[in-house]
């Protein structure tokens, strides 16, 4: 049924539809609207039979979700930022296990300094971790990608991430379409776990693994997260048919077919740029989009296919290697190796910082005229950057980073006025 | 049965087990026990967790009739039992982390309820325990631990206390008593050993939290320690069970003095055993000879910085007011009637 929604409360109703039966709740946000929906629902006595629960920490809600999961449950929690950080050791485990949890990242920037505003520095971050991570362009998807996370998770017998746009998704109302609990049923089957804790049938599990053994077992996860790129567009192809929409797969291609510049990009950011896209198309210039759905297991060669035939590649991440520069563009230049294609990295909307349409055109003018810096920033303020470098240059005693900078944005308060003047006669 | 047999056998310490009614003797005893920690494992010869590992977990899956699955955390337990590709785990057996074992329970026990009511039960068949060293409880696992407590989740954790993270070489715990030697805290200085005023009593933040049952244990009395895992085992809820367990490795002990140890740790009071229900004490092993700390310290090499060339006295007379204290505190002498 389409209704007018938040996009939290759309993904609330559609983990409730994939009957889940545990979850674990953290506040955090932009995710907490997820998991307060999803608790409403088990209190209100509308998601039953289902557990949830309270936890204290982030560890402990990816603790309980493992052994909840071991113990044959369909287990669900969701994150975002510094929660997803403080449950790094339990994440490992999930998916070193082979533990099929479903978990919502509501991606928000990392601290310090602490910003609450949308980048994907949270699942870039455990990009290695051997969860398989989608990413939703819009609330729709979200919705959709969630049914199809638990199939694939649960086929795979391995963990899956859903990364969606903190506040953008998460905190935007829009037209979504809540699919019906009968097609969700006929789509996902009740879990069968391939181990369970049960004393039927004891195992032993998450036993001490040596040299002996440990390559093959890390190998395996890596095995089924390239099972998973045949997968996931199967399972999409199959939510396709049952629900009469499209979501997830690997890549998806706009207006790419005779273009000599493709961006990539991932999230909720391709939104915007199809419309650059559309603009600047209009304007005569052969220009596409490839927005990478699966970004772990990360489709090789569907990116290859996809840019092979263009001139130049821009990936437009919301993530950043310090020292190096994009996250998602190493990547792409993997799946190019060898092609002689001109490559831009930019790096945008860092904690929150929007991205505009005409930034972007502004940005896209550049690269189609091959004078972008190979890593650009877009919309940075070099301004306050190199005042604050010559600060720094200037006294040992230079102060708090982000504080000056901030100082240097919002125009200085009389205490900092005095502290300026101290500094110099010092 | 009516009569309340004592077990001490005045000179002999044996346990009077062929004195009891068939149902009451313990579990060990029994052809029928499951041996859960079965044998082939690594511990050390005389290890005192492995010991009181073997009772506990038996005990519950006699009270559960075998309906029993266990979260382990990191630590000389788990490793020594599950060297790859061998387990001596006869029940199912989860190790996660260091750090979790608590929520992994939690998250077990939340699982066995589901499928409990998904067929029309109130409380599922199935009993979880959750168990780990000193170190896996009362330090990297104290947040996990208590939001398992404060939710009252259906889960018994077992703590085995060697007061030291010994399988990592035996380092210092928040569970270590003054003036011991471990890896970090040498007997070096002033205050040789663990300093004085450090620590916590992780069984009365236990009691604090006001579950439904918590008790502590030693491998001295195993007749007492099954009994309470046994009567844990019949409370729904959040229980806590610390196991006293002597490491011959850590300790510096000869492998054939761990019950010695144990025992001498409860008899000066250094070790008080007892429970305590909804936060309330509600009984103690009362001490049958008692015996000065010294007795205790003499046997362990973690402390013979105490007794050496360089005597301190005044740390031995510190660890007797320590001993005194419990004492006092927990009524532990038997009444002079
Ligand atoms: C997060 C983390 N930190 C540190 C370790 C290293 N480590 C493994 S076992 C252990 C000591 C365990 O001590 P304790 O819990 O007291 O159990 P014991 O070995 O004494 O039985 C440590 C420090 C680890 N595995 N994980
Ligand atoms: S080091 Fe101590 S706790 Fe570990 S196996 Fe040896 S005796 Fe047992
Ligand atoms: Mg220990």
């Amino acid at each position: 049924m389409i209704s007018q929604m938040e996009g939290s409360q759309a993904v609330a109703q559609s983990v409730a539809l994939c009957r889940p039966d545990v979850i674990c709740a953290y506040p955090i946000s932009p995710q907490t609207h997820i998991v307060e929906g999803l608790g409403a629902m088990v209190k209100g006595g509308t998601l039953t039979p289902c557990e949830f629960l309270n936890v204290e920490s982030e560890f402990a809600a990816m603790s309980v979700a493992i052994g909840a999961s071991a113990a044959g449950a369909r287990a669900y929690t969701a994150t975002a930022s510094q929660g997803l950080l403080y449950m790094v050791e339990a994440i490992y485990n999930a998916s070193g296990l082979g533990l099929p949890i479903v978990m919502t990242v509501a991606n928000r920037a990392i601290g310090a300094p602490i910003n609450i505003w949308n980048d994907h520095s949270d699942s870039m971050s455990q990009r290695d971790c051997g969860w398989l991570q989608l990413f939703a362009e819009s609330n729709q998807e979200a919705v959709d990608l969630h049914i199809q996370a638990f199939r694939l998770a649960e086929e795979l017998s391995m963990p899956v991430m859903v990364c969606m746009d903190g506040f953008i998704l998460t905190h935007a109302y829009e037209q979504i379409d809540i699919p019906t609990q009968a097609q969700v049923d006929s789509f996902l089957p009740p879990y069968e776990p391939r181990q369970v804790l049960d004393p039927a049938e004891p195992v032993s599990i998450g036993a001490m693994v040596g040299p002996e053994a440990f390559m093959e077992v890390r190998y395996i996860a890596h095995a089924k997260q390239t099972m998973a790129l045949d997968l996931i567009p199967g399972i999409a192809a199959d939510f396709a048919r049952t629900f009469g929409r499209e979501a997830g797969g690997l890549v998806r291609r706009y207006r790419c077919d005779d273009a000599e510049t493709i961006v990539v990009a991932l999230g909720s950011v391709v939104g915007t740029l199809e419309e650059t896209v559309d603009a600047l198309r209009a304007k005569g210039e052969k220009i596409g989009l490839l927005s990478i759905r699966s970004y772990r297991p990360f489709p090789l060669a569907a990116v290859r296919a996809a840019l092979k035939d263009a001139k130049r590649v821009v990936v437009l991440e919301k993530s950043f290697s310090v020292g190096l520069g994009g996250v998602v563009s190493a990547d792409v230049r993997m799946a190019l190796s060898g092609l002689h294609l001109r490559g831009y990295t930019v790096v945008a909307g860092l904690g929150g910082r929007p991205i505009t349409q005409a930034a972007l055109t502004r940005m896209l003018a550049e690269a189609v005229a091959d004078t972008l810096e190979p890593l650009t920033f877009l919309d940075l303020n070099h301004d306050i950057v190199n005042r604050q470098l010559a600060r720094e240059a200037a006294t040992r005693r230079s102060g708090p980073i982000a504080e000056n900078l901030l100082r240097d944005v919002g125009g200085k308060s009389p205490r900092t006025e005095t502290a300026d003047k101290t500094e110099v006669t010092a | 049965m009516s009569q309340d047999l004592k077990f001490y056998q005045t000179g002999t310490f044996t346990v009077g087990n062929r004195l009891l009614d068939p149902d009451q003797r313990t579990v060990q005893s029994s052809l029928a026990r499951d041996n859960s920690l079965t044998s082939g494992h690594r511990a050390c010869q005389g290890c005192g967790e492995a010991l009181g590992a073997r009772y506990a977990v038996d005990a519950a899956m006699r009270a559960t009739k075998g309906q029993l699955i266990a979260a382990n955390a990191t630590g000389c337990l788990e490793v020594f039992s599950t060297p790859y590709p061998e387990t001596s785990w006869k029940l199912p057996w989860l190790h996660s982390l260091f750090g979790n074992a608590a929520a992994v329970g939690s998250g077990i026990a939340a699982a066995l309820k589901v499928k409990a009511q998904k067929a029309g039960l109130e409380h599922s068949a199935t009993h979880v325990i959750a168990q780990g060293g000193d170190g896996g409880t009362t330090d990297i696992g104290f947040a996990c631990l208590s939001g398992m407590f404060e939710r009252n989740d259906d889960v018994l954790y077992i703590c085995y206390d060697n007061e030291g993270y010994m399988n990592t070489g035996v380092q210092r715990s928040s569970a270590t008593p003054p003036g011991a030697r471990t890896a970090t805290t040498l007997p070096l200085g002033p205050q040789p050993g663990e300093e004085f005023g450090k620590g916590k009593n992780v069984p009365l933040i236990a009691v604090a939290h006001e579950i439904p049952y918590v008790a502590t244990a030693s491998v001295a009395d195993l007749h007492d320690l099954e009994a309470k895992v046994t009567k844990a085992m019949t409370i729904h809820g959040a229980r806590y069970l610390h196991v006293f367990v002597p490491c011959p490795l850590g300790w510096g002990s000869a492998s054939s003095d761990t019950i010695k140890l144990a025992r001498l740790a409860h008899e000066s009071g250094i070790f008080p055993l007892f429970e305590a229900e909804h936060g309330e004490i509600t009984s103690v092993r009362k001490i049958r000879h008692r015996v000065p700390v010294e007795d205790y310290l003499r046997l362990q090499k973690r402390y013979a910085h105490l007794f050496g060339s360089h005597p301190r006295p005044d740390i031995v007379a510190r660890l007797q007011a320590m001993a005194d204290k419990n004492i006092k505190r927990f009524n532990l002498l038997e009444d002079a009637a």
